[in-house]
């Protein structure tokens, strides 16, 4: 009798725990497997610029441009089956820029290279994030195209962040494979004065041939929480181009009055180490600072210094006055309007090669209320931003700019 | 040493000893008090909206990078 009831008690219990439902696991750690939109952004701005030093005509003539840009940037995410989180950031940029020195290339042909041209620039980056172990890998690819320039781009990235969660570390690699077409002025395009042109009386990226241009970039970086207040974050890249590091309508006129196109060294190391450090002041004050030395192989040194304050008004609504300060010196290769010799083996005309200061200030305004901008549940943020940027040698410019954030 | 060699082994020495005075100073901060930290204008790094104009200043002066965006690549630069 008693070896049925402990049978009955064992097949019971056996039953029961064989249909019983596993324990619910805490809501809380409910992850999605199902691709899930995060948020989106677009950013468009308006830049406008005035000089009198073009590079392309021989670093004399008006640098009037004005370029309308936007960039729409969607990041996906899932978990795995593994709680890893993948992300995915698609992004596709249109510039949209006019350019009155471009005209002098050919001014026969203000269609082609480019009076008004445009630039597509897509990528899509993904990345998987492990956080229990703290790390991240990652990798992404992207694409530029206007009339004279292309541009294929590949990166990957690792990241791992300390014991505590405080600290992290990341090094991130990047190729960028481009091609330039070498559209020389007028006046040194072969056949000059009768230079052939298509059917339609215009000239295509076909007609002229090309030369390449890589890039290849290492960088790494650590960031760190000080305190409750203060995290910085130290990061240094090294840069290391080859190829045709010109631009070909680039002209340089020498002091016996001869025309020629710029010719650099085809190839540069550059070297940027930067600093930037967060402190949030009070309840309402923030400080956002960053400062970068940079140093490259055709000797050009600079020092930049950016500040930023954003001040809250209410937890929702913040403005940002911000100021920015560059120094650099020439390149090794650089000197003005008819200065340059038949004995110089590289030559530029580019002022923005030269030695000169710049001044970049501004503000901005920043809305996030917790019932969406206008009370667009789904507009989660907007923000609007002006500046204004000067240089020692005369050039100045603005532009401004408005980011909407979809969540 | 020339003199531009010599200000970047100063700027790298000062950088080094500073970072080595703040990593130092440095104490854990649990997930529950990030709440300062976390807030969207205390990020590291360029905002979305400063896209453009990382992009402009690449261009109009010679230096660039260290700043977590792209280091090459993708464009003409009239």
């Amino acid at each position: 009798m008693k070896k049925i009831c402990l049978s009955v008690v064992g097949i019971f219990l056996t039953l029961f725990s064989a249909f019983a439902q596993p324990a619910a696991k805490d809501s809380s750690e409910y992850k999605s497997r199902k691709l899930t939109f995060e948020e989106a952004n677009l950013v468009s701005s308006y830049y406008r610029q005035d000089g009198n030093n073009s590079a392309v005509t021989g670093g004399i003539g008006t640098e009037k441009l004005t370029d309308i840009a936007s960039v729409i940037d969607v990041k996906l995410n899932k978990w795995d089956a593994r709680n890893r989180k993948h992300s995915f950031d698609v992004e596709v940029g249109y510039d949209h820029y006019t350019s009155a020195s471009s005209d002098k290339i050919d001014p026969r042909n203000i269609s082609s290279a480019s009076h008004v041209d445009s630039r597509l620039y897509p990528s899509v980056n993904w990345s998987m994030e492990n956080q229990k172990k703290g790390s991240t890998i990652g990798a992404g690819v992207s694409f530029s195209n206007e009339f004279d320039y292309t541009s294929y781009g590949a990166n990957v990235m690792f990241a791992q962040k300390t014991k505590n969660r405080n600290g992290e570390f990341t090094a991130k690699a990047a190729v960028f494979l481009d091609k330039v077409s070498l559209i020389l002025p007028i006046e040194l395009q072969p056949g000059y004065p009768n230079n052939v042109r298509g059917e339609d009386g215009e000239r295509s990226k076909g007609d002229y041939g090309s030369s390449a241009r890589n890039s290849y970039s290492g960088t790494l970086s650590y960031s760190q929480i000080v305190n409750q207040r203060l995290q910085v974050e130290f990061l240094m890249d090294v840069i290391y181009q080859t190829g045709f590091l010109g631009l070909p309508f680039h002209r340089v006129y020498f002091a016996d009055n001869s025309l020629h196109v710029e010719t650099l060294p085809d190839t540069r190391l550059k070297i940027p180490i930067g600093f930037r450090a967060n402190y949030f002041l009070g309840d309402k004050f923030i400080i956002r600072t960053y400062y970068r030395y940079y140093h490259d192989d055709w000797g050009l040194s600079a020092h930049t210094i950016n500040i930023e304050t954003p001040y809250k008004i209410t937890p929702f609504f913040s403005i940002t006055p911000f100021f920015r300060y560059n120094t650099q010196t020439a390149i090794d290769y650089f000197a003005p309007y008819k200065v340059h010799t038949a004995a110089d083996p590289f030559y530029s005309s580019n002022y923005d090669l030269s030695k000169f200061s710049s001044n970049f200030y501004g503000a901005g305004f920043r809305i996030a209320p917790p019932k969406g901008v206008f009370g667009i549940q789904r507009l989660n943020m907007l923000e609007v931003r002006y500046g204004h940027y000067t240089k020692t040698n005369g050039m100045k410019s603005d532009i401004i700019s408005l980011n909407l954030k979809f969540k | 040493m020339s003199i531009t060699k010599k200000k970047g082994y100063i700027v790298s020495v000062a950088l080094a000893a500073f970072a080595a005075t703040l990593l130092g100073s440095c104490t854990t901060v649990k997930e529950y008090q990030k709440n300062k930290l976390n807030d969207g204008e205390m990020t590291l790094g360029s905002r979305k909206i400063e896209k453009a104009e990382n992009s402009f200043q690449s261009y109009r002066e010679g230096a660039s990078g260290a700043n977590g965006g792209k280091t090459g690549g993708g464009c003409g630069c009239n």
